[in-house]
């Protein structure tokens, strides 16, 4: 077998493991998708009617504008997940075993990414069900939906690199439940809980260029229906590619200097 | 199988490794014996590739660990200081784990892990996650996670530490039949009596540098201390018998340490002397020295004289 093959392979065992630990943990998942479900009913039933004011309606437009915003808190908060889980690896000795083994390295890594694109999922699904369940109504027809599901994995991609690799240099499990907090909080310095038009100059400025934006803006086009703008998509697929970029070589090289 | 040539580490200055030299025969136990922070596990994370020493000139199992790291880690088993397993998987998938990362094929993976569940008593813990495992069965399942290839050599750092001493002798009994089968084994501790046991040879690493090498016996002759103390039932008997074997003026106890090599044979001579003298002996017991007597002699602060 080629190297590549056998790191398909290897990396394959190592998706196994992680589903494996997704079954028999699985108040991590479920605990990483009540956030944005809390986040969720919290903004549309408590702020939801005069937010939705605001935005010149009711709560029902408040809770059609916020999903992706809570969409993208749920991808922020699978990162949090595997920075969790790799951490955790790293602070037992099963690393330290693979890597007294002829197996291929990234595919322990590789591993946790695959997982973790899978537990996000399992989080984006979970938020949708919430959502639908309290009268959110998405326009999207099966083209747009694919669309949707096409950018949400871009993004959880990238997210999860960047996971990888601050859980690969956190030193403690709590240093790696930390050190993702801001990919929880920057979708409210964006266009996911307001519109960034109504922001004071500087932060709207920040709002607007900050990765997450044109990530929701996205979004919230494929589920209205309607085409994401094109700079929108320029922008995601060029953030997401620095992040997905920055995180596995970050991740790649503390793995490395181990 | 193993061979080692001035091997240097040194971690921000600090010098962990000064020049180490070792030579483990195939088929054979060594034993790294030293203290806390004497650096065993440096040698042995360097022979096993997870870290780059700073110089010397190694061979595992015919390869470099430095240019040549996946020869040394297909030849090699390994079982780290602290429980490697993973504690949300069962013992045999564990094991299935490890057959699937060393591309045993599916079906050979599940009769190498059958295998060593039954042969490292796990069968009635074998679908349990392995964090509801005791101590014991955890270093058990360790150890077994280190063989599934068949590895020629089995690196074990301080396989026993932190176990009951039911649950060690099960490792030194693993140990033994490893090496019954052909398997060379370096492993380290810090405990004499586990060397002593199982090794055919002994290394002592002390703050970097191996300051004794050779068989446990070999080891022991390095220290005198070899005595047979008497007990008797006055002072008078102390007396006489110190006069009859020549020992000088003992002290003003109702014991008398005699040195003595504790063979039969030294025993009778012993024996027939102070019976000559009629003195009353009311016991006795032989001391001979153990690898403590060594190993404490060996890395005392001050040089032994």
């Amino acid at each position: 077998m080629t190297s590549l093959a056998y790191a398909v392979r290897d990396s394959n065992t190592m998706l196994r493991r992680n589903l494996r630990h997704l079954l028999r943990y699985p108040s991590l998942t479920l605990m990483l998708a009540a956030l944005p479900i809390i986040f969720m009913l919290l903004f549309v039933f408590v702020f939801g009617a005069t937010l939705g004011a605001g935005l010149g309606g009711t709560r029902a437009d408040y809770l059609d504008f916020v999903v992706p915003g809570i969409l993208m808190l749920t991808i922020g908060s699978g990162a949090t997940g595997v920075a969790l889980s790799v951490a955790t690896d790293m602070t037992e000795g099963i690393v330290a075993r693979f890597r007294t083994m002829a197996i291929a390295r990234v595919s322990i890594l590789t591993g946790h990414v695959l997982g973790s694109i899978i537990q996000t999922f399992i989080g984006l699904a979970l938020v949708l069900a919430v959502a639908l369940a309290i009268g959110y109504r998405p326009t999207a027809n099966p083209l747009a939906w694919l669309g949707f599901v096409a950018l949400a994995a871009v993004v959880t991609f990238a997210f999860t690199w960047l996971g990888v690799a601050l859980g690969m240099v956190a030193k403690t499990v709590e240093e790696a439940s930390n050190t993702p907090m801001p990919l929880t909080f920057l979708p409210f310095l964006g266009s996911g809980f307001v519109p960034t038009g109504t922001m004071p100059a500087g932060l709207r400025q920040f709002a607007d260029y900050q990765p997450f934006t044109p990530f929701m803006e996205a979004m919230r086009a494929a589920l209205h229906g309607s085409a994401p703008a094109t700079h929108d998509l320029l922008w995601s697929l060029a953030w997401c590619t620095v992040i997905a970029l920055g995180g596995y070589l970050w991740a790649r090289r503390s793995y490395n200097k181990l | 199988m193993i061979a080692v040539r001035g091997l240097l580490k040194s971690y921000g200055g600090r010098v962990v490794l000064d020049g180490i030299d070792l030579d483990v025969p195939a088929g054979s136990i060594f034993a790294l014996l030293g203290p806390n922070g004497a650096g065993k596990t440096t040698t042995v994370n360097i022979l096993t590739t997870l870290v780059r020493p700073d110089a010397g000139h190694l061979r595992v199992a015919g390869a470099d660990p430095v240019t040549d790291p996946d020869a040394v880690r297909r030849a090699i088993g390994v079982t780290g200081q602290f429980a490697a397993v993973d504690g949300l998987l069962t013992g045999t998938e564990n094991l299935i784990l490890m057959a699937d990362l060393h591309h045993l094929g599916r079906r050979e993976g599940r009769r190498r892990a059958t295998e060593l569940i039954a042969q490292f008593d796990l069968t009635d813990a074998a679908n349990r996650p392995a964090a509801t495992y005791s101590g014991g069965m955890r270093r058990r399942l360790d150890i077994a996670m280190g063989l599934v290839a068949t590895p020629r050599i089995v690196f074990l750092d301080e396989p026993t530490t932190g176990l009951d001493p039911r649950a060690r002798r099960a490792v030194w009994d693993t140990v033994r039949a490893l090496a019954a089968a052909g398997v060379t084994i370096l492993l380290t501790t810090q405990y004499l009596e586990e060397a002593d046991q199982l090794a055919d040879r002994i290394a002592v690493l002390h703050a970097g540098r191996i300051v004794a090498s050779g068989t446990p016996a070999e080891l022991k002759r390095l220290v005198p201390g070899g005595h047979v103390t008497l007990t008797f039932l006055d002072t008078a008997d102390v007396t006489t018998a110190a006069r009859a074997l020549d020992l000088g003026a003992p002290g003003d106890g109702l014991t008398l340490d005699v040195p003595s090599d504790g063979s039969v044979h030294s025993l009778r001579t012993l024996l027939a002397t102070l019976d000559s003298t009629g003195v009353q002996i009311d016991g006795l017991s032989v001391h001979t020295p153990d690898l403590d007597d060594v190993f404490l002699a060996l890395t005392a602060k001050e040089p032994v004289p």
